[in-house]
């Protein structure tokens, strides 16, 4: 599939998920945005290593940004844009099958997919966290090197 | 400055941090928002203790510590949103105590939701969407727009009326499992297993579980591992549903 395409299909997923969550409605588009530029980078990084864990961190990690800067332009928390944006990463594929395999009693499948699952939010939960605090101290050495030149 | 009414500060910081706790705020924001709002009314030395079924806060040594249940939970990012340029603006002294706190009545008692109709519409083309970005035929679009659609439809419509979230997520997987089935065997579908995976993406708690593991990682255990079991409990439903029609 190309990228136009997964990007128009990722975009509409990511605002879909907004109005579900009830995002306010001029945050939409950009919660699209958000959710289009994780899954761009997911698929690129996921082409090149063909692992989901990895892709998933780097696409966690990139929407963490592009939602910090779009939650300082709105002024509004940055969860609305980051929960928007991941959610084309989130492994609900694999937590169904986990689940479902566990309910068929095929159990050693259904682990193998539960550790994926749990693998793939693990990452996506450390690009979110990791993208915040490289940001955080961003803004502290911006602000200190401010502080010098103007006292 | 005026002696501030601290009882009110107190009860203004917990109608804050009910609201963004069931809005599905993270635990250290909803924090974060009473400990600001607390500060910016001279109660420097508040604590508070911020679970996702309830909220422990302590104004100062001599005042009550008061305690409010949360007991339901939903996404509501709108509220969120609210909640918080209440606060900034407290903060800020835009607005008094107790505008701040008429305002966070007011945003209790409006929702500020979206017609029915544009979520079960949204679900529709979320499940779509999923199915055509996991790479499935264009042939099972129309069922997974159907059973995306009914499958949120029912979920909500049995969570109002029963309260009970696992039966109403069980009852919606089991529809979208027998829409989906059918339309296989009729013809109308190709692929089961990846219309369900699309068509039950509204429902599932990926972003339950993403965020049980962000407040384990920020030290939040109490708040982590209750969202997990959450989690696992809502997953658990629906797989329940899934396989349960699978199974005939």
């Amino acid at each position: 599939m190309s990228y136009i395409m997964q990007g128009i299909l990722s975009f509409a997923a990511g605002a879909s998920f907004a109005i579900i969550f009830n995002a306010p409605k001029k945050s939409l588009f950009y919660c699209g945005i958000a959710g289009m530029t994780g899954w761009l980078i997911y698929s690129f990084v996921f082409q090149l290593s063909e692992d989901p864990v990895e892709a998933s961190f780097a696409g966690a990690f990139t929407i963490a940004f592009v939602a910090h800067l779009m939650s300082k332009r709105f002024k509004m928390p940055v969860i609305i844009f980051s929960v928007a944006g991941i959610i084309p990463l989130v492994p609900g594929g694999s937590a169904y099958n986990a689940m479902r395999n566990i309910v068929e009693k095929d159990y050693s499948v259904a682990v193998e997919y539960a550790s994926l699952a749990l693998m793939i939010s693990g990452s996506i939960a450390m690009g979110l966290v990791f993208a915040e605090i490289i940001t955080q101290v961003w803004m502290k050495i911006l602000g200190r090197m401010k502080g010098r030149t103007t006292g | 400055m005026t002696p501030t009414n601290y009882e009110l500060v107190v009860d203004c910081c917990l109608l804050a941090g009910r609201l963004m706790m069931e809005s599905g705020a993270e635990t250290y924001r909803a924090e974060d928002t009473m400990d600001r709002m607390a500060i910016s009314q001279q109660l420097t030395e508040s604590q508070s203790f911020v679970m996702p079924t309830g909220i422990i806060f302590s104004g100062n040594k001599t005042l009550p510590t008061k305690l409010v249940r949360i007991n339901n939970r939903s996404t509501d990012l709108e509220r969120i949103a609210r909640v918080n340029a209440v606060s900034r603006r407290l903060a800020d002294e835009d607005i008094t105590l107790e505008g701040a706190y008429e305002e966070l009545k007011e945003i209790e008692n409006d929702p500020r939701k979206y017609p029915f109709w544009i979520q079960i519409l949204a679900a529709s083309v979320a499940s779509a969407a999923f199915l055509l970005l996991y790479g499935n035929k264009l042939m099972d679009v129309p069922t997974a727009l159907i059973a995306g659609g009914a499958g949120y439809a029912v979920a909500n419509l049995l969570e109002e009326k029963t309260r009970v979230k696992f039966f109403a997520e069980f009852l919606a997987a089991i529809v979208v499992t027998i829409i989906a089935t059918l339309s296989v065997s009729l013809g109308f579908g190709v692929e089961v297993d990846k219309i369900i995976i699309g068509s039950v993406m509204p429902l599932v708690p990926g972003l339950l579980i993403t965020n049980a593991i962000r407040d384990l990682m920020a030290g939040h255990f109490v708040s982590g591992v209750s969202k997990g079991a959450e989690a696992f409990l809502t997953a658990f439903a629906i797989g329940a549903g899934v396989a349960l029609i699978l199974s005939f």
